[in-house]
């Protein structure tokens, strides 16, 4: 990393240098990636996905240095909302009100009309998105009220208890009410269209998109989205780390009691960590559902939240170079790997040994006991010093003898 | 009437076994202020343990009594996740004892996820069938039924309590625990081996996660590598019911966590007249868990645990 250095503050001609290298080299690499076939961008894409997971999260936990377990809660909500609001399912959902009370199903028809009860609301990606973020946001804040006051091992497993929660919820609210339709998920869930142009392609396009006269995959389309997202993402948190909001976030993380008696009020200033972390889940999550076009409770497991929270701790807590690192690293090299250790081990044994789903959780395991072991700091730590958790500097011996 | 009797049964032999897996959290909370996340995941190597245990006797010397071989597979399991539960404070805890608290949380969450990868690898992914080792003859206790496994386990239970407590009130070891409990560095300028009393209170939790693992396969006659997460973390809920750091708070926190998810699985249905179905046991614990963190963050037996981040 000696060559592209992304600090801002003490380099800045460097810096903008090295973003610009990296900016062009993003633009062409999905023209590049499909030659190898479009499954190598769809990796990419989802990739995408969760390196914004990752930058959400690291303002939860590398910001404000408060463990969030069930993250993927978030993006699922995200996902979800999409499903509704964006798909048949509604229709389906004032059937069973129907069928569970006529008298409430027949108030509801009339208040939304025959068109949403035979075809499901479909709303667009200007009304989703910010409804996304705000969902997500208020779910963060509910989640974060009963125990910000408290310890953070309390926090860590109530947002745990959290996500399970939520997927009992995605899995069985389909039954009296059909919110979430169950187990089988939501299907046929609107492509995302901007000002018209369905980044899934028309209906017998072949999954290619066309703008004016130029046409591209579908998957590429949908790269250049998400990149656009988490270059805002990655914009917005680190504006946010340098922001009056962001310093308080940090004051939090070192020592929370000081930065009490410095005047922040640290109850306000955790729940809005949490909020705002949370709505970039919700976002991702409403991405997802529309990129995948269906959304199940499989998606939303625990190892999800895990393996968001091992990319933030892989790459260095609380920077954002480095969570981007991370995020390419976890979410990209399983698939590689997926590529090159199968076909390996066929060669070698004449059989997978380990195949590579267990190899990614392996990863993902071995990456947070071992950075916090060997480099608490993560791979790419923060050139400032005072930015990096204080996990990386010298450790005070005070905290374990206060009991 | 009897569905409540049944109920109560029901949430007695849960709620003992959260008891016991809650002890583990207790403990270790009390002696290193830390939550050890993979918990959970030792009740799932226990269980595990001990079916291949059942299966090399079912092999070796078959015709043996149930009795016999689950206290064999519960013999075997117990220094095997002692082990384990020895080395994950070896690797993941003593480090990063002076650490801040984010640190050890997360080598436990990695932990964890390794337990249960190693388990996938070795036991496989499907859920493997627990043999039904005693009489699926039941007893009945007023119009309820209750099986002869699920007596064992009641028995087991008390048992291994009662021998906690006498362990912790009349031992040295006991003694130093306390101490260390209450301040380990003193207790160290008093001559105790820390180490020695952190590491023993990680092997004595183990063994109770051990009894509860074999026996939670034997009562619900399937086990899987994912089994330790849901238990794990209602015990944990359990714990911080009855005020964590306590050991009488994580027994009487078990039981009547159990107990409530019991009754509320067998009520919610009438409750909110057919709208949510006992598929939602799984949430008491939780709503519990947050409500007792809103009201009384200290338990039902514990000191107050205030803000000390």
């Amino acid at each position: 990393m000696a060559l592209l250095t992304f600090d801002t503050q003490h380099k800045p001609r460097q810096a903008y240098t090295s973003m610009a290298i990296v900016l062009v080299l993003l633009l062409i690499f999905p023209f590049f990636a499909a030659q190898f076939g479009n499954s190598w961008v769809r990796i990419i894409d989802i990739a995408l996905l969760y390196i914004m997971l990752a930058l959400g999260l690291n303002i939860v936990v590398g910001f404000a240095g408060l463990l969030d377990l069930g993250y993927i809660a978030f993006f699922a909500v995200g996902a979800y909302l999409v499903g509704l609001f964006s798909s048949p399912q509604f229709a389906a959902l004032l059937e069973s009100v129907i069928y569970y009370s006529p008298a409430i199903g027949e108030a509801l028809v009339a208040f939304f009309g025959p068109e949403i009860q035979q075809n499901g609301i479909h709303l667009s990606l200007w009304a989703i998105v910010p409804l996304a973020a705000l969902s997500a946001a208020l779910c963060g804040a509910l989640l974060g009220a009963p125990t910000l006051k408290l310890r953070g091992d309390y926090l860590a497993i109530v947002t745990l208890g959290f996500g399970e929660i939520i997927r009992i919820f995605m899995n069985n609210l389909n039954d009296p009410i059909n919110f979430t339709n169950g187990p089988q998920g939501i299907n046929m869930i609107d492509p995302i269209r901007i000002f018209g142009v369905s980044l899934a392609g028309e209906a017998g396009s072949n999954a290619t998109v066309h703008i004016g006269s130029y046409a591209m995959p579908s998957v590429n389309a949908y790269y250049f989205l998400f990149l656009a997202l988490v270059i805002a993402s990655i914009f917005i948190t680190g504006r946010l780390q340098h922001s009056r909001l962001g310093r308080a976030w940090v004051a939090i993380r070192e020592d929370e009691i000081a930065a009490k008696a410095m005047g922040i009020n640290t109850r306000n200033v955790k729940l809005l960590a949490f909020a705002m972390g949370a709505s970039f889940g919700g976002v991702a999550g409403a991405m997802f559902g529309a990129f995948q076009g269906f959304v199940s409770p499989e998606s939303f497991s625990l190892t999800e939240s895990i393996a968001v929270l091992a990319m933030v701790v892989l790459g260095g807590i609380g920077h954002i170079p480095g969570v981007v690192l991370g995020g390419v690293l976890l979410a990209a090299l399983p698939e590689v790997l997926r590529h090159v250790v199968d076909p390996a081990q066929q060669a070698l044994f004449g059989k997978v040994i380990i195949e590579a789903e267990v190899l990614r959780q392996l990863l993902y395991g071995l990456a947070l006991v071992l950075i916090m072991l060997v480099r608490p700091a993560g791979l790419w730590p923060s050139p400032n010093k005072e930015e990096r958790p204080n996990a990386a500097l010298a450790r005070d011996d005070e905290e374990a003898s206060t009991t | 009437m009897e569905t409540f009797i049944q109920q109560l049964l029901n949430g007695l032999v849960l709620g003992s076994m959260y008891a016991l897996v809650a002890l583990g959290y207790t403990m270790v909370y009390g002696v290193l202020n830390l939550i050890n996340f993979a918990h959970g995941d030792v009740l799932m190597i226990g269980a595990m343990i001990g079916l291949t245990i059942l299966q090399l006797l079912e092999a070796y010397v078959p015709g043996l009594p149930g009795y016999v071989q689950l206290a064999l597979a519960i013999l075997g399991a117990i220094p095997v996740t002692m082990l384990v539960n020895i080395l994950i404070e070896r690797i993941a805890y003593r480090r990063l004892r002076n650490a801040p608290r984010l640190a050890p949380l997360i080598t436990a969450i990695g932990i964890s996820i390794l337990l249960q990868t190693f388990a996938m690898m070795i036991w496989g992914r499907s859920p493997l069938p627990f043999p039904q080792l005693l009489s699926s003859e039941p007893i009945m206790i007023g119009g309820a039924m209750i099986s002869q496994t699920q007596v064992l386990l009641l028995v087991l239970a008390a048992l291994a309590m009662g021998s906690l407590v006498l362990l912790v009130e009349r031992t040295r070891m006991g003694r130093a625990m306390r101490a260390v409990a209450e301040n380990p560095r003193v207790a160290g300028l008093m001559g105790i081996d820390t180490n020695r009393v952190i590491v023993a209170t990680f092997a004595i939790g183990a063994a109770l996660a051990a009894v509860a693992g074999v026996m939670w396969g034997a009562n619900y006659a399937s086990i899987t590598f994912t089994m330790g997460v849901l238990p794990g973390l209602k015990a944990f809920c359990a714990a911080v019911l009855g005020g964590i750091g306590n050991i009488y708070g994580a027994m009487i926190g078990g039981l009547v966590l159990g107990i409530i998810e019991a009754l509320g699985a067998g009520y919610i249905g009438d409750l909110t007249g057919g709208f949510l179905g006992s598929h939602y046991q799984d949430i008491f614990a939780f709503v519990v868990l947050i409500l007792v963190l809103t009201l009384r963050p200290s338990g039902i037996m514990g000191e107050r645990v205030a803000d000390r981040a």
